[in-house]
């Protein structure tokens, strides 16, 4: 039965271990990126991260990361809980309600918001023709964290409600007859459980809000970098795959340093069962 | 057990799909490789149908993506469209192959102002597709003063009403010209008084676009916009709000050129289409649907009116070539460029 | 009763926020005017473009042959990993499962720039073979992911009492495991369908040669200008689902109503 994984384990050694090594090998070479016989060894790259111009992008990155999975959460709390205590059938309804736009392009739910927060477009006419004044909505830090929230929401809400939905019914009965109320059953029992659920969803939007390179690109105008349009940039544009590789493993390393912590903070809490699956 | 079947009849529909569109299309091709909508996509299919040949078509955005796709390998294309600079590069590196004079008769109908220019002195490689020069264009009615100076863009009675375009090259040429130096520049010095320009006047730019442009001009979302004087044609066609000026500090003056790849598998065919390109009359269809301005002499006078006798489309040249600069390349401080961008787009 | 009143607020809230835009895509589908914020009209003229749009359709030809192929192959590679390591003593398969999580955790572009370089090394031409090559390797671990779980729920006694009833191991894999594990395995499969229908940087890193998919043609129509047959698009491919989903749930209907007919007799 084991042999049933050899197909798997040349596919994976082929296609994920090798290609990391050749970033790994293109990241501390220096050299022509086209021609292999130039690649010479060098730490070059990393030291031309460590230049302010490009610390201030990856800041810039991991600020707008973190805010917009924050937002995630705040917004994506109080609507898990809402519908884990629905009816069932209200619960089936409710989250496929969630999973349906995540089953659309992504690039066309960002390129939605263009026609909404437009100069011209759909909020600013409601509002002038309310007798407001139009207000600028797009090409800004603003615009690009409503572009992160609304395609990565569905990644925070759906593991918390999943927890949220396992929560023993009997604790919730056992803490009133306690004499907790709402309030204390809700800090004292529920929120706790809920934390594998939380932390799952705060990396499922972390890791993408880290790394996007489209929404910036299309919501924020170009007007400011993140690291996504950094390594993009050197790959399809200046053509210094050396530099891209080095930022590519800065970001790899930077994300699966948080995650050690998250994961860290989460082991310390008994009983698994967040996730997806 | 049925499950199974249905799937596995599903593959088989599937790889006879597959197989059915490979074999289906016995023609000969080229592949084409442009910028995206530069091409009346009707003359392709005049030409598929005239020579027979399969026009296989993919885009490109910027002259350094497809340079790139071009030099790491994996495809082959017959026809590309790189713009002067970067042509001058391609033939150094010789990734471009002379092209058959004796199959592109149609060369003699290029106007002689555009020929035997600095970067491919006898046109051994390339023949002229379209020209511009870049500029601004502003909407009368946002804006009131005279248009004739790169300084109104760093006006702050405009500010969140300018657009500059998404390209590294092109707005570092602005603020070069700006300052009174060649675009084409290799001190440091004055790349840094250039990049000093942008960050001052980043506060002020609603967004840094590309061809989105258009629209936003169009729609009246902003007030000033640096353009190709192409897409100003195009935007003034649509908006008569909308003008086009050229500073008079000076500015770039572009070809972009068809070239055959040192790569390339169909050099006829990619020469039967460059020649066809050439017609006047196609020409002209093609100059008309995009825009821009072709370099095919009797090509202009098959345009309309708006187009023909157009200061934007078709300046005289005289006058142009006194204050405009052809790009070089920049090869050797392409870091330097990047460098700068990135700290612009750091703050 | 008031906070009863702001939870129905919330919940209609969030879902306005969830579907305004695409609400707002499908009336603009229908507006005669290119420029937006202005309407002009009703129209099915970009429906119309859409169809005769060769580049369109080859892209979502593209995109459905890649997920459908993607889904296949590692749906099969995926189960019989999953087999494999569920299967393996403690070391290796902990060692495998992390391998697993590699693309699963690694960001998009991450995978993307990797691949990219692989296939310059292994000086494969880009496209379509790329692009399925990559789709298949981000998809394999979320089919393993998926059957795992369905494995340990197995009894381990099930396969080893049909070969002592004589059943060969493949005959035994073949008419007990695999029934048990299915949902897990259409799950799997279904998922990495979806993955890859919706999978943008990955393709957009390592196609070439003109094969695009229609993630990488918005994109590209997106750079290029507001374009109403994006619109256009838009509103079908929501249709679609909406449609498939209504099949779906139909059907589960319909089964569930059997179900408990055949349990009441």
């Amino acid at each position: 039965m084991r042999k049933a994984t050899f197909p798997y384990l040349i596919w994976i050694f082929i296609f994920t271990i090798v290609p990391l090594f050749l970033v790994l090998y293109f990241a501390f070479t220096t050299g022509d990126s086209q021609n292999f016989s130039t690649f010479q060894f060098s730490l070059e790259n990393f030291k031309r991260f460590l230049d302010p111009v490009y610390i201030n992008v990856l800041i810039r990155s991991i600020r707008l990361a973190f805010v917009s999975t924050i937002l995630c959460l705040i917004v994506g709390f109080p609507i898990a809980y809402i519908i884990s205590r629905e009816k069932p059938n209200r619960q089936n309804l409710m989250i496929l309600m969630f999973v349906i736009p995540m089953w659309m392009n992504f690039l066309l739910r960002t390129y939605a918001w263009l026609t909404l927060l437009g100069r011209n477009g759909f909020v600013n006419n409601l509002l002038t023709r309310m007798g407001f004044q139009a207000l600028d909505l797009m090409y800004n830090d603003k615009a690009v964290l409503l572009g992160m929230v609304y395609n990565f929401l569905p990644f925070m809400v759906l593991p918390i409600y999943s927890v949220l939905t396992k929560i023993d019914k009997n604790l919730l009965e056992a803490a009133e007859d306690l004499g907790a109320n709402r309030a204390t059953t809700f800090r004292k029992v529920i929120l706790p459980l809920s934390l594998p659920g939380v932390v799952t969803g705060t990396t499922m939007v972390f890791i993408p809000a880290m790394s996007t390179f489209v929404i910036s690109s299309l919501l924020g105008g170009n007007k400011s970098n993140l690291i996504g349009n950094l390594i993009e940039r050197q790959f399809r544009w200046t053509g210094d795959w050396h530099f891209g590789s080095s930022m590519s493993i800065i970001l790899m390393v930077f994300i699966l340093l948080t995650m050690a912590i998250t994961n860290k903070f989460d082991k310390e809490k008994e009983g698994r069962g967040g996730g997806l699956w | 057990m049925k499950r199974t079947k249905v799937l596995l009849l599903l593959v088989l529909v599937l790889i006879l799909a597959t197989v059915a569109t490979a074999c289906g299309d016995q023609r000969p091709t080229i592949n084409v490789y442009n910028y995206g909508d530069y091409i009346d996509p009707e003359i392709l299919k005049e030409f598929e149908e005239e020579f027979g040949i399969k026009v296989n078509y993919s885009m490109y955005e910027t002259n350094e993506d497809m340079y790139i796709k071009l030099k790491q390998g994996g495809s082959s294309f017959d026809v590309i469209f790189p713009s002067d600079y970067m042509i001058e590069r391609m033939v150094g590196e010789g990734m471009l192959q002379k092209i058959n004079k004796d199959n592109v008769p149609n060369l003699a109908n290029v106007h002689e102002d555009f020929l035997g220019l600095e970067y491919d002195p006898n046109n051994d490689y390339s023949v002229p597709y379209m020209w511009g020069t870049v500029g601004i264009v502003y909407n009368t009615t946002m804006v009131d003063d005279v248009v004739d100076s790169w300084d109104i863009l760093w006006d702050e009675k405009y500010a969140g009403q300018i657009i500059m375009l998404d390209s590294q090259r092109d707005s570092i040429a602005v603020a070069l010209k700006k300052l009174g130096y060649s675009m084409n520049t290799r001190s440091v010095e004055e790349l840094e008084a250039a990049k000093e320009e942008l960050i001052k006047q980043k506060p002020l730019v609603y967004a840094y676009l590309g061809d989105q442009v258009k629209d936003a001009m169009v729609a009246g979302d902003a007030a000033l916009a640096v353009v190709y004087s192409g897409d100003a044609i195009a935007i003034m066609r649509e908006n008569p709000d909308i003008q086009f000026a050229i500073p008079k500090e000076g500015t770039n003056l572009w070809f972009d050129c068809m070239v055959i790849p040192s790569t390339a598998e169909n050099k006829e065919g990619a020469e039967a289409f460059i020649n066809f390109l050439c017609r006047p009359e196609i020409a002209a269809r093609n100059a008309e649907y995009l825009g821009y301005s072709t370099p095919i002499k009797e090509a202009r006078q098959l345009l309309p009116d708006y187009m023909k006798d157009s200061e934007v489309a078709f300046p005289e040249l005289e006058e142009v070539l006194k204050i405009t600069e052809i790009f070089k390349d920049p090869r050797d401080i392409v870091e330097e460029y990047d460098r700068i961008w990135t700290e612009l787009h750091s703050q | 009763m008031v906070s009863r009143w702001l939870k129905r607020f919330y919940v209609f809230l969030i879902f306005l926020f969830l579907y305004a835009p695409i609400m707002v895509l499908i009336v603009y589908s229908f507006n005669d005017s290119r420029i937006r914020g202005t309407w002009s009209g009703f129209t099915l003229r970009w429906y119309i473009e859409l169809f005769r749009d060769p580049t369109i359709l080859k892209a979502l030809y593209n995109t459905i042959l890649v997920a459908v192929l993607a889904a296949i192959i590692s749906t099969i590679i995926g189960t019989l990993a999953a087999i494999g390591i569920h299967n393996m003593p403690g070391l290796s398969k902990r060692i495998i499962l992390n391998l697993n999580y590699i693309p699963v955790l690694n960001p998009d572009i991450v995978t993307a720039v990797s691949l990219m370089v692989l296939y310059r090394f292994l000086k494969l031409d880009f496209g379509f073979t790329t692009m399925l090559l990559s789709h298949i390797t981000f998809c394999i671990p979320y089919v393993v992911l998926s059957v795992l779980p369905k494995l340990r729920q197995l009894n381990v006694h099930l396969a080893e009492a049909a070969m002592d009833l004589g059943a060969t191991p493949f005959y035994a894999f073949r008419k007990v495991i695999i029934p048990e594990i299915m949902p897990g395995i259409i799950t799997g499969g279904l998922m990495a369908f979806t993955l890859s229908i919706d999978d943008f940087v990955i393709s957009f890193f390592t196609t070439g040669n003109g094969v695009s998919n229609l993630s990488i043609e918005i994109f590209s129509m997106s750079k290029r200008g507001i374009n109403p047959t994006i619109n256009a698009l838009s509103t079908i491919m929501f249709l679609s689902i909406l449609i498939l989903l209504l099949i779906i749930n139909k059907r589960t209907e319909k089964l569930d109503e059997r179900g408990a007919r055949i349990e009441k007799n």
